[in-house]
């Protein structure tokens, strides 16, 4: 489905400070499974996410998703087949739009944007039908500005707008990161409903172990770039992961 | 005292298109575009122009405003395209424009009380309520189209447009674009009615569009059910009834400007310390928006 070939990546370029990130960096990411990225802070798993959507440029290599090179194509241009949940849950919405509002716009996505009335009467049970499955009561709230919403509330709408249209390929950028426990369940209960739902294959960034073997499929560990663990969430257990992990923020600091 | 209020309120609905314009800008693209300060004189100049050769009144009108529109898109390509800061692109939009005003006729000051004017088909007052009217239910209706809400959405969180497969940047250039020609636009018809265009015409005036943009936040704060371009056609107005109450008072008219400013700064300061404020921080961020939903 998604395939990242001889990535390279410097930061700082002819600067005392340059940082070569990614050298010659290669991943294949199957489709309809869920991936995880974990790793320590700085090994690169955000810009990965970044590059992949097309908000970072590359210095060389490709990205490939479904067999198309998408590495010139610009971020949104690439929009339309890559969905993104961010960690700030406001990032995937427009705050001071309703609910409402949010949905019908994120429901035009792939179209071409016209002077007719945004929200219609016909769509707006297609998008409570929609709301009604998060379970959140969000279906009751439709004139709602989002930004009057919780923190776990625009995030479940985010995700359900990132992921109305199938995308081929979803980032999760740490997207329950911010979140209270409670609602980090939550939301990655509906995101599996909705991945698994919908087939869409996915890219998950989380520093948290029990998730990542919990609902994702493989997972990679990164550490400067490289990749250092790639197993099936079934091959590994959690104890294992988190030793690994350990070893390696030891070696770290160390 | 009628003729005070006529005047008043012709001035008012006059300042109100300017802050309809200024509104796309400063409130919803999240902008400071002091360009507002030259395509205000060049709406008139571009209108003096037009009438000195013949052309008629409306016609002339028309081009002042989508003249105006190119100056929101010169600086609109400034930052879009060239990464300028918004606020030195308005700055530099703004100086272009002060020397293409005193080009367009050659004169700082063009007198224009021998040419016809749009005010001549009929009451002064009752025409500018059509036009006003006009903008202010074509601006909704277009903030309440897909593009609309586009541009919403753009000075909301340009990441969620790109997300949409948009370019952000093309809708900064639509808002600038409507949002200077209204300027423009606006100029023009204070042009016909003060019988002169001036290249100083434009000065201070963003301070008094922001003025009325923030008098209008105060009224529709008072109800949920008025509109923004209601509410800021009402704080044009609102604001123009308390320059002319404040010169009746006996003040000099060379402190208005002040004034202007220490309205805006009162405005601000009610908008940021008021009752309704720590009323609102009562219910924490949404809650009572919230209430029915399900706790997470």
């Amino acid at each position: 489905m998604l395939k990242i070939v001889n990535l390279c990546k410097n930061f700082n370029i002819n600067t005392n400070n340059e940082i070569v990130l990614f050298n010659n960096f290669n991943l294949n990411v199957e489709k309809n499974k869920c991936t995880t990225i974990i790793g320590s802070n700085g090994c690169g798993k955000t810009t990965l996410l970044n590059i992949i959507g097309g908000s970072a440029s590359i210095d060389s290599g490709k990205i490939i998703l479904k067999g198309k090179d998408i590495s010139k194509l610009k971020e949104e241009k690439r929009a339309n087949y890559i969905g993104r949940v961010h960690q700030n849950p406001s990032m995937g919405v427009s705050p001071s739009l309703t609910i409402i509002e949010n949905m019908a716009l994120a429901d035009r996505k792939d179209t071409q944007f016209t002077l007719k009335k945004l929200v219609k009467k016909e769509d707006i049970d297609k998008h409570i039908a929609l709301l009604k499955n998060l379970n959140l009561g969000l279906e009751n709230k439709l004139d709602t500005k989002v930004k009057f919403l919780s923190g776990g509330q625009k995030q479940a709408l985010s995700l359900l707008m990132a992921t109305m249209k199938y995308p081929d390929l979803l980032l999760l950028d740490e997207h329950t990161a911010a979140l209270d426990p409670k609602t980090s369940k939550l939301i990655m209960t509906k995101t599996r409903e909705l991945i698994k739902k919908h087939s869409i294959t996915t890219i998950m960034i989380s520093h948290n172990i029990k998730d990542a073997i919990e609902y994702s499929d493989r997972i990679i560990m990164l550490d400067s770039g490289k990749i250092i663990l790639d197993k099936a969430s079934t091959d590994i257990t959690e104890k294992e992961l988190i030793e690994i992990y350990l070893t390696k923020l030891e070696h770290i600091v160390a | 005292m009628n003729l005070l209020i006529v005047t008043s309120l012709e001035q008012g609905l006059i300042l109100s298109i300017l802050a309809m314009g200024t509104f796309i800008t400063y409130k919803i693209l999240d902008i400071a575009d002091l360009s507002a300060e030259g395509s205000f004189p060049f709406g008139a100049f571009i209108f003096a122009k037009f009438i000195s050769i013949g052309i008629n009144p409306i016609i002339s009108t028309l081009l002042a405003f989508l003249f105006g529109s190119l100056a929101g898109l010169l600086t609109s390509i400034l930052f879009t395209k060239l990464k300028i800061k918004p606020l030195l692109s308005g700055i530099l939009t703004m100086t272009i424009l002060y020397s293409i005003n005193l080009n367009i006729n050659g004169k700082a000051n063009i007198p224009l009380f021998s040419y016809s004017s749009i005010f001549n088909l009929g009451s002064t007052l009752f025409i500018l309520i059509i036009i006003v009217l006009f903008i202010k239910i074509i601006l909704d209706q277009f903030l309440k189209t897909e593009t609309g809400y586009l541009l919403i959405a753009t000075g909301d969180n340009e990441s969620f447009i790109r997300s949409l497969g948009e370019n952000s940047n093309k809708y900064k250039i639509i808002g600038l674009m409507i949002s200077n020609g209204l300027i423009a636009l606006s100029g023009a018809l204070t042009a016909q009615i003060q019988g002169f265009a001036d290249i100083t015409m434009g000065s201070s005036i963003i301070v008094v569009a922001l003025a009325s943009i923030i008098i209008g936040d105060v009224i529709k704060k008072s109800s949920s059910k008025i509109k923004n371009t209601t509410g800021v056609i009402m704080g044009a107005v609102f604001y123009r009834f308390i320059g002319s109450f404040v010169l009746e008072l006996g003040l000099d008219p060379t402190n208005l400007k002040a004034i202007s400013a220490i309205i805006v700064i009162l405005f601000i300061s009610y908008n940021n310390l008021s009752i309704g404020n720590l009323r609102f921080n009562k219910t924490k961020g949404g809650t009572k928006y919230a209430e029915n939903s399900q706790s997470m």
